[in-house]
């Protein structure tokens, strides 16, 4: 660290500051390009702060692990990549219907099954959102830098801890292995949620009784409250039931209590958007590739510009049907066939036309392919 | 302490009646649990059963302490991050046949290898009975079930052998009959620091017994007294364990407990 407080810092470790800074003290994975360096500095930091790092035989295995070590009161995440993420799903969907806070980082590779271990792509980006059975919550982020790595990391935690549901930070290969600086000046200062805790007496707690936040105040195994947890579809007291009623009211909430707050966590950056009639949608690592090519059309007196969505999930649709209002074309880049663009379709004006740059060969989109798809295409 | 204090002091009164069907072994393997616990007199709230999916994976929803029914095959990945996460807790899982050594095989064998304090106890009935008597991992050579119309040609595991291969440092058997002798060995698998492997031979009247007319609860009961021997007798006379199926206490080592091991480099970082 220089004296001015800055670090030259990998993305993927950046995710684990983010983390430890958030409290998170058990980590469990099973190695897979390319995160394996979250693994690797997790085995390294976390006994010296008294956390528990385990190696587990898979990744069906490590997502298990940290639902189990979350029930225990610990502040727990995984790592992987996407054939981990693939197996992660079984237990996602059941720490979403259990409400077991926990964090799952995904540093995309390209796909499907081995696809290319060492170069980056954004093809999890439904998986992220419908990978696990059934309707479910989902919240998933994409930082684009080192520093937002860090700082979304903790935020991930944040609002696992707060809604009481598995948070999925979505980073790219690009992200999670570049190195850039990264200030720790602020680390003090930094916002940690923890779970609400039940303050009844044990005997008169409801394990799954909302409060009027929909969200049910959470013991720790160990502390007294003696409860059960199932991923069964199951009422108040968290015993299974096949009463139609209740399961329709649990999947709604579940749903709603992450929906209906979207307002609280709607993270997301606009760059020269002010009179822009050209806006690029891109996240993560090509979304710098889109900053620079905004830039570049500007120049050519093209009136671009930029919505970068962070919060990937819930899907923005406020934010980006304000800005089809306002835009006459919307180009979305991402490393997939078209994922995101997908949702972008859904929500658009009828007006304003979505066109997709799209890319899936492990590498990055670059500017120029991002200027030239516009330029080629675009009427002043 | 009689049976109706046993069940008032650790059963869940209002979630019973239990889901099994009537002469099935899995009601008095869970009082050998429920029993070994008393025995040891440990604090109910410092107590976590976990359990996956199956018919024996139920028994912890009728159980009053911490528990936790989860995925299919892998409460012992589950039951590891609660213990890694608080050693303090008493962690024992239960599992049925196909979940602990078919689709949970891998987890099984790598928590014994870790020798991990966790006490395991499988209640085999030979088959899916949850499903509707599917041949499972330790369906017999031969038998039927209903995905096996022309009798199972799959082997099956020894799961003690299995889980003394992998690392566990404790091991045994019983039965739904052998009730008392089940207690002792989950007694003795709760105090072994490291990992505790109880496999507990329990009856399936409705689906295993049925198919492969084995007669009813009492008769196939009866199979299990005749049929077992201890591993002791067999031990002085090796003649008596002929065509017989051994149970009793098969291995006791034990060996430095993963958690313990972990805190000795927890522990270098500590002033």
């Amino acid at each position: 660290m220089n004296d001015k407080g800055y670090k030259l810092v990998q993305g993927n470790e950046a995710c684990v500051e983010g983390a430890l800074a958030a409290g998170m003290r058990f980590y469990a994975g099973y190695p897979i390009t390319p995160s394996t360096e979250i693994a690797e500095i997790c085995s390294q930091k976390l006994p010296k702060l008294g956390g528990k790092f385990i190696q587990m035989e898979d990744e069906l295995a490590s997502m298990a692990a940290i639902i189990g070590a979350s029930l225990a009161g610990v502040k727990s995440m995984t790592a992987t990549s996407g054939p981990g993420f693939s197996l992660m799903q079984e237990n996602i969907g059941y720490a979403a219907i259990a409400e077991i806070p926990c964090v799952i980082v995904n540093v995309q590779r390209g796909g499907p099954s081995t696809g290319l271990p060492t170069s980056p792509a954004q093809g999890d980006v439904m998986q992220a959102r419908w990978g696990t059975h059934g309707d479910h919550p989902a919240i998933a982020l994409t930082p684009n830098s080192v520093q937002e790595t860090f700082e979304y990391t903790v935020k991930a935690f944040n609002l696992a801890e707060k809604y009481r549901t598995p948070v999925i930070l979505l980073m790219d290969e690009t992200v999670g292995h570049m190195r850039e600086k990264m200030t720790f000046k602020n680390i003090s200062q930094i916002e940690i949620v923890n779970r609400k805790k039940p303050s009844c007496k044990p005997e008169d707690y409801v394990a799954y009784r909302p409060d009027e936040d929909m969200i049910p105040p959470m013991a720790s195994f160990g502390e007294g409250y003696r409860y059960h947890v199932t991923g069964l579809t199951h009422d108040e007291t968290g015993f299974p039931t096949n009463s139609s009623h209740v399961s329709e009211g649990l999947i709604r909430r579940i749903v709603d209590k992450v929906e209906k707050n979207i307002d609280n966590f709607s993270y997301y950056e606009e760059y020269r958007l002010e009179d822009a009639e050209i806006v690029i949608i891109a996240y993560g690592g090509v979304s710098r590739s889109a900053k620079s090519a905004v830039d570049e059309l500007r120049k050519q007196n093209i009136k671009a510009g930029l919505f970068r969505p962070i919060t990937i999930w819930p899907f923005l649709e406020k934010q980006i049907y304000m800005v089809s209002q306002a835009a006459k074309e919307i180009y979305v880049a991402e490393m997939n066939l078209g994922q995101y663009s997908l949702e972008v379709e859904r929500v658009a004006c009828k007006n304003c036309r979505v066109k997709k740059i799209n890319k899936v060969n492990g590498e990055l989109i670059t500017p120029e392919e991002i200027t030239e798809a516009i330029g080629g295409s675009y009427e002043l | 302490m009689n049976c109706s204090e046993t069940t008032s002091k650790y059963y869940r009164v209002n979630r019973l009646p239990h889901i099994w069907c009537a002469g099935c072994g899995h009601g008095t393997l869970t009082n050998t649990v429920v029993r070994a616990i008393d025995k040891l007199k440990l604090n109910k709230d410092e107590v976590v059963i976990v359990s996956g999916i199956g018919c024996s994976s139920r028994a912890p929803g009728y159980l009053d302490f911490n528990t936790l029914h989860t995925t299919h095959g892998r409460a012992l990945a589950f039951a590891t991050g609660i213990k890694l996460a608080n050693p303090k807790l008493h962690v024992i899982v239960i599992m049925g046949d196909g979940d602990s050594s078919a689709i949970g095989g891998n987890h099984l064998i790598h928590a014994a290898r870790r020798n991990i304090d966790i006490t395991t106890i499988v209640f085999n009935n030979n088959i899916y009975g949850m499903t509707g008597g599917q041949f499972s991992p330790t369906t017999p050579y031969g038998d039927l079930a209903t995905t096996a119309a022309y009798g199972n040609i799959d082997k099956p595991f020894d799961l003690c052998s299995l889980a003394q291969g992998a690392g566990a440092t404790y091991v045994g058997r019983a039965t739904a009959y052998h009730a008392v002798l089940m207690q002792k060995l989950i007694e003795k698998g709760i105090q072994n620091k490291g990992f505790s492997f109880i496999e507990g031979l329990s009856i399936c009247p409705t689906y295993y017994g049925r198919k492969n007319k084995k007669g009813n609860a009492f008769k196939m009961h009866s199979f299990l007294k005749e049929n077992c021997i201890d591993k002791k007798l067999v031990d002085k006379d090796p003649d008596k364990g002929r065509n017989k199926i051994l149970i009793g206490e098969f291995y006791n080592n034990p060996q430095p407990e993963y958690i313990e091991s972990y805190q000795v480099i927890i522990d270098m970082f500590q002033g």
